[in-house]
């Protein structure tokens, strides 16, 4: 029970890091809060769906399919919303209000054009595909089926999504701070007037990361019918807060940070799911209030957030 | 005074005379509800600058105080509806260590709040106390008329409220630690006090709220009070007018509560797309509201 318990919530914690990753990007970068997050995720969740049931695609060729298509929409939607927001008096506070405005044309538009039921994808697909990539690598037959780790077995789809989400979480690591583009991310992070100042093309670097954060969001939502139960055109304001749950237990704008929080978030998820059920769902508010009482700056924060 | 002649005494006199000619008193009740929390955010945001992104909590925590000293203690509505508020003022209380945070994180951990809030109200294992999920049914004090004068009574309490805010020392002193709480506090103001009174007086005006919500509705389920709605609600109706004004609030409500009524109510998702549109524009283009646009054209609002 217990290894199970941590095994099952190490492999959610890298799929919440996952789902954090990208709003912990838009934040760390732009110094706004993207309430529209999981709503970007829900559309991931509804193409992967979508690719799934019309043209019987994979979900992990949509990975890449996902990412890209949703890099490409953040570069007009950043230039449309975001530089006229920064030249607010209080962008962080209207930012609230302008993304949770964009959330509900979403939402909207995604009732219209797909009403309000629940959808999912049959889980066996992502093992099945799974179970393919193993046979292929490893030259033997592998059976599509739960997969054993340390003598628990597990649904294929859970180690599918935990892997995967681990492979995005380790890119975005190489992306900030292995290339050049990511030097550059990382000084916007830091200070934005220093980095204009310094010559770096400010709005060029943010329409980047905007889009990354929505990229992510997207692949996130491609495991979403996995991990997440069925998809509705409403699910996104719960996936928001839990990512906003991650990332500040981690400490916004390091996504180091949010790797932590999203496995302390994972694996107390679980052990509450295992042990006190009834009580699990108010277990991501009073972490969050906790954590930032306690340690205003995240786990693994630096600069003050104290007013 | 003017304003107390000019704005609040035609305002309180049509709501109170309203119900003689119109027969949706339901529709006029709600836009009581939403002028009172769309002002008591404007207490909280408009003069402190603090976003309360779990507003609601109050007006829940109000509404439930009320049904269970009714429920369990028999208590008469009027009673209930003080106990209704002392409950939100006590979260309020409970609350104000966030203030140690600033910005975006304290509207997060206030929204986090507010549905901690919900999920203790609605777990079934308090079902005898709260009545879990199943929610609460008062039928016994159902009395809509009284209810109504008593929100009437609400409405005008909170109006004096806010022309008290925009016309006296405390009012400013608050306006000033909005604006720069370092030069605020050089200038001999208790900041931290402030704030924190500023902070009970508008989760009061949602306790009261919840409270005469509860008694007008007598059947509701948890997640009708603590609906995230009337958080977004009030506080896009608020920035639509403009805040840290009287006129701002009310006139936010009875414009896109009104455009609500006409369209949304039998098309949600078509009212939905044109809300979120309106509220992008809003931020983008207009971002001190209405009165903003008012005042440029040189009418001077209160």
């Amino acid at each position: 029970m217990l290894t199970y318990t941590l095994l099952a919530g190490l492999l959610f914690g890298l799929y919440f890091t996952l789902i954090g990753l990208g709003l912990n990007l838009v934040f760390g970068v732009m110094r706004i809060v993207n309430l529209a997050h999981g709503d970007f995720l829900m559309l991931g969740a509804f193409l992967a769906f979508w690719l799934f049931s019309l043209f019987a695609i994979n979900p992990i060729p949509t990975i890449p399919i996902a990412f890209l298509v949703f890099l490409l929409l953040g570069f007009p939607l950043y230039y449309l919303l975001v530089p006229r927001l920064l030249r607010a008096k209080d962008p962080e506070m209207l930012s609230f209000i302008l993304f949770f405005g964009l959330s509900q044309v979403i939402q909207a538009l995604a009732t219209i054009l797909w009403g309000t039921s629940e959808r999912s994808i049959p889980g066996g697909q992502l093992g099945r595909a799974i179970a393919a990539i193993l046979s292929f690598v490893t030259g033997r037959t592998i059976e599509n089926g739960p997969i054993e780790i340390l003598g628990q077995s597990f649904p294929a789809a859970w180690v599918a999504s935990g892997i995967a989400s681990g492979i995005g979480v380790l890119l975005v690591y190489w992306y900030l701070y292995r290339t050049k583009l990511g030097y550059l991310t990382r000084a916007v992070m830091v200070s934005r007037d220093e980095a204009v100042a310094s010559g770096i093309d400010v709005d060029r670097i943010s329409a980047i990361a905007f889009g990354f954060g929505l990229g992510l969001a997207a692949v996130a939502g491609v495991f979403a019918p996995f991990l997440l139960g069925s998809i509705t055109p409403a699910m996104g304001a719960e996936v928001t807060i839990t990512s906003f749950a991650v990332i500040v237990i981690g400490s916004l704008g390091n996504p180091l940070g949010t790797l932590l929080g999203g496995l302390v978030y994972g694996i107390s998820y679980m052990f509450m799911q295992s042990y006190y059920s009834s009580w699990a769902n108010l277990l991501p508010y009073l972490l969050l209030i906790a954590v930032l009482l306690l340690r205003p700056n995240g786990l693994l924060g630096r600069q003050a957030r104290r007013a | 005074m003017r304003d107390v002649l000019l704005i609040l005494v035609p305002l309180v006199a049509a709501f109170a005379l309203l119900p003689f000619v119109y027969s949706n008193h339901l529709l006029l009740f709600n836009f009581i509800i939403f002028i009172v929390l769309a002002q008591g955010v404007n207490v909280i945001y408009g003069f402190t600058g603090y976003l309360p992104f779990g507003y609601v909590g109050f007006f829940g925590a109000g509404a439930y105080g009320f049904s269970l000293m009714v429920l369990h203690l028999q208590a008469p509505p009027l009673l209930a509806i003080v106990v209704g508020a002392a409950a939100a003022l006590a979260l309020a209380l409970v609350l104000t260590p966030l203030f140690r945070l600033s910005g975006a994180y304290f509207s997060i951990a206030n929204l986090a709040a507010s549905l901690a809030v919900l999920q203790v109200v609605a777990n079934p294992n308090l079902e005898n106390y709260t009545r879990g999920p199943y929610g609460i049914s008062l039928s016994g004090i159902f009395n809509p008329p009284l209810a109504y004068a008593t929100a009437v009574a609400i409405l005008a309490m909170t109006l004096f409220a806010v022309i008290f805010l925009r016309n006296s020392k405390f009012g400013l002193a608050l306006q000033a630690i909005r604006e720069d709480a370092i030069s605020a506090s050089m200038a001999g103001i208790n900041v931290v006090r402030e704030r924190v009174i500023a902070w009970l007086l508008s989760a009061l005006i949602a306790g009261l709220a919840g409270s005469v919500f509860a008694w007008y509705a007598s059947v509701f389920y948890p997640e009708t009070v603590f609906s995230g709605e009337f958080t977004i609600f009030a506080i896009v109706f608020a920035l639509f007018g403009g805040t840290a004004t009287l006129v701002g609030p009310i006139l936010g409500v009875i414009i896109l509560y009104g455009i609500y009524n006409a369209v949304g109510i039998s098309t949600p998702q078509y009212f939905q797309l044109i809300y979120g549109a309106l509220i992008i524009g809003l931020v983008l283009f207009l971002p001190n509201g209405l009165v903003s646009l008012l005042r440029r054209w040189g009418i001077d609002v209160p």
